[in-house]
């Protein structure tokens, strides 16, 4: 047994995902590994969009982690996973785990996705960076646009190149060192044909440096795509009280946890919807505290007013809120 | 105003397109508002029940499958498939049919190895093998082919630069509106002009909603106007054909049978693998005469019909009768 066995409670990060065992480990170099994952009864997982992520628990933590496969109907989801030594403790508890293992994921999760009107798809690399634009040029190939990939890793440390080579042939360029990848940026961003994107993960100054000299080349920012974790969804948020005071209850709201959920979970009947913050349902009335509005109902005054609030998905500024309820 | 409770109705005595139907009012009054919820959803009425699954097969699917057929085949413009568009036709075969077949284990079966497929359907005696991502092995090819499968509509909102553009579909049975007229367009521009929703910031709460969807994420909503006729295909195309028929219903001594409620079930569902959005609009009709077998439906729409703002029942193109219907519905 390792420590990063199926824990006893699924993260809010993972909830309503899936429990899949790891089927193969094998490493990719001294510091990568590849871990594929699948549903214990073989049951076809979830498709996804080309980019995606997928939230994985580690004892009480998460991670995200970038799908490397095209995501048309897979029997397996694979990750790649850098192992950081003075990270959290994420990717050092992926290297950890051993076939037969039993691990909360949460559906896939997209965030980079290739544009459908690419006449073609510039992916740019550096490092563990492949990850995400490995999947873009497998579902490139499959559904017939091209792609060609710029690929900077130093020697011996590149994750999935015999697949990269295989994949784009000649539309392959790899680089060792700053220069040369300099040298053939400049060059391939001044010579795109129209209606190319460009798509670049890895570091994020590198990823800032990329995209900085593609707009002064005057690519327009539709074009450009970076990945970045977590951009489609609202965060966990900080943990919070709320008074109820009418049923003179007091409920601890967990960060990743909504005050909707919580006052569910208390046996409170909320009329609710969306349980997105658009339908209007859910709203509360507050009597004392800030609440922090993060949903699309209120209008600016409304919100500014402070007197209520849609609590399926916003949270507090202040540790108590009290409410009419 | 006396109002006369007939007796009580007894739900199942009721036929099938009554207590199936999805009578969408809950109170008094009617507004436009973002109602979308989860689906896949049980909605209990006062006659019945509706919503268990996305795709809904009742007593009329062959007869309302024909009639899209001849609509198709007369006017080929109802279906539009930008070129960007393939991947997400067939995201949502690959999504559709599994999920129905899932729901009626006895009349569909779908198998699938690798992007090999085999789609069997009693109720059509069809058993096809395609390949997903290859359009010359459905022989209609994959969006006409499912159009021949569900009864609801179907449109395809590409996201990107921020917004939705409506760039494929198959819509045959819109109500008063163009299909043809609208591909190509953003989220914005299709809603330009409904009334209302822009000064109440509707439109733009909707788009920020479907942009955060997660791809295999479903949600659905409804929506509702009125239709002289039992007719679906209420399209500008056709309104010469519909159209005379609103200015006559008010005093025709038939409207209780003529006069119908239509309530489209809309779903929007983020497909998995293109994230595109697929926007489902399924179309229901009942005859006033029907609504009012359910004593609360009849009561309740006729509020709804009185109470409506003026400039809301222009849009919906129901003026010229709505007093008509709202004052049988309420006579009782």
């Amino acid at each position: 047994m390792t420590i990063t066995a199926l824990p006893i409670t699924a993260h809010p990060a993972v909830e309503g995902g899936l429990q899949l065992e790891v089927t193969n480990v094998s490493p990719q170099t001294e510091s990568i590994v590849s871990i594929t994952l699948a549903d214990p009864s073989g049951a076809r997982l979830p498709s996804y969009v080309p980019g995606s992520h997928l939230v994985v628990q580690y004892g009480s933590g998460v991670n995200a982690y970038s799908l490397t496969g095209s995501g048309n109907a897979p029997s397996e989801y694979a990750i790649s996973v850098l192992r950081v030594e003075d990270g959290a403790g994420g990717s050092v508890a992926m290297h950890h785990l051993a076939v037969g293992d039993r691990v909360y994921v949460s559906r896939p999760r997209s965030a980079f996705a290739p544009a459908s009107t690419a006449t073609h798809h510039l992916l740019i690399a550096a490092g563990i960076g492949i990850t995400p634009v490995l999947s873009h040029a497998r579902a490139a190939a499959d559904r017939g646009t091209t792609s060609s990939l710029i690929y900077v890793y130093r020697p011996g440390t590149g994750a999935h190149v015999e697949e990269a080579r295989d994949l784009l042939g000649p539309a392959l360029t790899e680089c060792s060192d700053r220069g040369s990848f300099q040298n053939v940026l400049t060059e391939r961003l001044m010579t795109q044909s129209l209606g190319t994107h460009l798509y670049v993960c890895g570091p994020i100054a590198f990823m800032d440096a990329v995209l900085n000299q593609a707009r002064e080349l005057g690519w327009p920012p539709a074009r450009l795509h970076s990945e970045a974790f977590g951009a489609a969804e609202l965060d966990d948020g900080e943990p919070f009280t709320v008074n109820l005071v009418r049923s003179g209850l007091k409920l601890d709201v967990p960060a990743g946890v909504s005050l909707l959920e919580t006052l569910e979970r208390a046996g409170k009947t909320i009329p609710n919807m969306c349980r997105k913050g658009i339908c209007g349902e859910c709203v509360l009335p507050v009597l004392r505290g800030t609440p922090q509005h993060r949903d699309l109902y209120l209008t600016d005054q409304e919100k500014a007013e402070n007197t209520t609030m849609m609590c399926c998905v916003s949270r507090s500024e202040d540790p108590e809120l009290e409410l009419d309820l | 105003m006396s109002i006369t409770i007939g007796k009580d109705t007894d739900a199942a005595t009721l036929p099938e397109r009554i207590r199936r139907f999805p009578f969408p009012f809950t109170g008094e009054s009617y507004r436009y508002s973002a109602n979308v919820e989860p689906a896949n959803k049980n909605v209990p009425t006062d006659a019945g029940a509706w919503g268990a699954g996305v795709i809904d097969i009742d007593e009329f699917y062959l007869q309302e499958l024909a009639d899209r057929d001849q609509i198709l085949t007369r006017d080929p413009s109802r279906m539009q498939v930008l070129p960007h568009m393939r991947p997400a036709v067939w995201d949502t075969i690959a999504t559709l049919l599994p999920a129905m077949a899932e729901d009626y284990p006895d009349m569909m079966s779908f198998q699938r190895e690798g992007n090999a497929c085999r789609w069997q359907n009693k109720l059509q005696g069809l058993d096809v093998e395609f390949t997903v991502g290859d359009d010359d092995s459905l022989p209609m090819g994959p969006l006409r082919f499912l159009g021949s499968q569900i009864q609801d509509d179907i449109v395809l909102l590409d996201i990107r630069d921020n917004t939705m553009w409506l760039d494929a579909g198959l819509v045959s049975f819109a109500a008063d509106w163009s299909f043809n007229f609208d591909v190509g367009m953003n989220f914005l521009e299709i809603h330009g002009p409904v009334p209302r929703v822009k000064e109440e910031n509707i439109i733009r709460r909707a788009e920020q909603f479907l942009l955060r969807l997660q791809p295999g994420e479903q949600f659905r909503r409804t929506n509702w106007t009125m239709t002289v006729g039992n007719r679906l295909d209420t399209s500008t195309e056709t309104y010469p054909e519909w159209g005379p028929d609103r200015g006559t219903i008010a005093t025709d001594p038939d409207m209780p049978d003529k006069l119908h409620l239509r309530v489209e079930v809309q779903h929007l569902i983020r497909l998995p693998h293109t994230g595109v959005l697929l926007f489902l609009i399924r179309s229901y009709l009942l005859p006033l005469r029907d609504i009012a077998k359910v004593p609360a439906w009849r009561e309740r729409f006729g509020h709804v019909l009185a109470e409506l703002p003026e400039d809301m029942a222009e849009y919906k193109g129901i003026i010229r009768y709505r007093k008509a219907a709202s004052d049988w519905l309420l006579a009782g």
